[in-house]
């Protein structure tokens, strides 16, 4: 089920690195990122649950991971 | 968590307390064979977690062995404040000379524990406090510092006693103060602590209340004494809603968003936490609201259980609103608060602006908070609004 206050959107360039994928695992306190056979992969049924601490912005700089608060639409 | 009369003198005479001869009794034929043992006049008093028993003749006096078995039937069948008797404890009757009056309890507002002790026992402490306030003294003492006897013995002799009854109530009052702070208790309480004729002092009556969140601490107490772990020892069994509030309160460590009471009224509080809660739940009351429930939330909730307890309670029969309503927050976050009473509203089939009949949690992410709820139409207040008015509102808009 998708968040109903936040999004995700994790770019192409990003979506398939293994290390970073592993690294977004580690650093998310909510569990969000999971390190999966395809790369970067995402537990939607968490993602309200975001508290915005940005560790997953810095961990992919470049904008390879971005927040999207859905309730600033 | 209160202890049965008898279950708080054997723990006071595991340390050593004065007590006189006696036990349980569960049947009329136990009770004549305890008295037969003592060989002399005896009391009879009903086992229940209430004060009131000698007003509702549940505490009575027998001279002989023979005048038991009736005894222990009327008693047996009193209800005391609405309890029935567990057991009957059956005692040597003492030849009283003077009652005291010793408690242990913890004094929120200061922060430590406080004793209380009077030379007058045996009746309402309060009263004595207002008509003879020179024979109580009230002593805090720290819970950090070593406990000395010398506390006891000051806060004894405050109310005027001295000489050898000063220096042999002492010991029992210091002993007292020691059982309140290895036990984790909310109240360790010996009314009347007799002098007896003879000079001797007994513990007449007593009982100790076991704090609730400690008993994990005290199992191998608890098991000793006969207390069953199913045993909860509250005045009415847990409703299927306050279960179903553990419940959500269990899903995951995060913070606190349960201690759900059912009560019969219409508007759904989504509150918290400690005097907060209390504070919140009485405004609504005062501006003449009627609660469907108290709860707690603090300590950073996550959005999901947040989101449970919403759910919850807008499934109570009669709810049409929710009041969501804390003191001024530090380390629960506004925004997620908000998240997950929006989201228990969506999920639940109603539209949050209609249902959530006032959001004032000022504190940590206010901003942001206050963000989600003006996109989903949620009437909001900031700290300018105080906790009482804020109740007022919720309260006006059930009746519009
Ligand atoms: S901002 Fe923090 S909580 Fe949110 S997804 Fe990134 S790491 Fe997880």
């Amino acid at each position: 089920m998708a968040g109903l206050f936040i999004d995700i959107v994790v770019s192409d360039a990003v979506q398939s690195d293994a290390a970073l994928a592993k690294k977004l695992e580690d650093v998310c306190p909510v569990n969000i990122f999971r390190a999966s056979d395809v790369g970067v992969a995402i537990d939607e049924s968490n993602l309200d649950e975001c508290v915005l601490c940005d560790l997953c912005t810095e961990a992919a700089p470049g904008g390879g991971v971005r927040i999207v608060k859905l309730y600033e639409a | 968590m209160r202890f049965y009369e008898y279950e708080s003198k054997e723990l006071f005479r595991r340390h050593g307390l004065p007590l006189g001869r006696g036990r349980v009794a569960t049947s009329g034929a136990e009770a004549h064979e305890i008295a037969a043992e003592i060989g002399g006049p005896v009391v009879l008093k009903s086992q229940v977690l209430s004060g009131g028993r000698m007003k509702a003749g549940a505490v009575q006096f027998a001279e002989t062995p023979d005048e038991c078995p009736a005894l222990f039937d009327a008693i047996m069948p009193i209800e005391v404040s609405g309890q029935t008797a567990r057991s009957v404890l059956v005692e040597e009757k003492s030849p009283v000379a003077q009652e005291y009056f010793v408690s242990v309890t913890w004094d929120g507002r200061r922060k430590l524990p406080v004793l209380l002790f009077s030379d007058m026992g045996g009746i309402d402490i309060e009263e004595v406090a207002e008509k003879h306030p020179d024979h109580v003294s009230k002593t805090h003492f720290s819970t950090l510092l070593p406990l000395s006897p010398r506390i006891a013995k000051e806060a004894i002799a405050a109310t005027g006693v001295g000489g050898s009854t000063l220096n042999r109530l002492t010991p029992i009052v210091f002993e007292l103060m020691q059982i309140f702070l290895s036990y984790d208790l909310t109240l360790a309480e010996i009314n009347p602590l007799a002098r007896l004729e003879d000079g001797r002092f007994i513990v007449l009556d007593g009982h100790v209340d076991l704090e609730a969140e400690a008993r994990g601490q005290h199992e191998a107490l608890l098991a000793e004494l006969g207390i069953g772990a199913d045993e909860t020892r509250q005045a009415r069994e847990p409703t299927e809603f306050e279960i179903a509030g553990r419940k959500v309160n269990q899903v995951d460590h995060r913070g606190v968003a349960g201690n759900v009471v059912e009560f019969d009224g219409n508007l759904g509080l989504v509150i918290g936490a400690g005097g907060g809660s209390l504070t919140l739940f009485d405004a609504v009351r005062n501006h003449g609201g009627k609660p469907a429930n108290y709860c707690e939330i603090g300590g950073n909730p996550s959005v999901g259980k947040v989101c449970e307890l919403t759910k919850l309670i807008l499934a109570k029969p009669g709810v049409s609103k929710i009041a969501v309503m804390m003191n001024v927050v530090s380390n629960t976050r506004v925004d997620i608060v908000a998240r997950g009473v929006v989201k228990g509203c969506i999920e639940s089939g109603k539209d949050p602006s209609e249902v959530i009949s006032i959001f004032r949690i000022p504190g940590a992410w206010e901003e942001e908070g206050f963000k989600i709820l003006e996109r989903y139409g949620v009437e909001y207040c900031d700290r300018s609004v105080s906790m009482y008015e804020a109740a007022g509102r919720a309260v006006a808009k059930l009746g519009a």
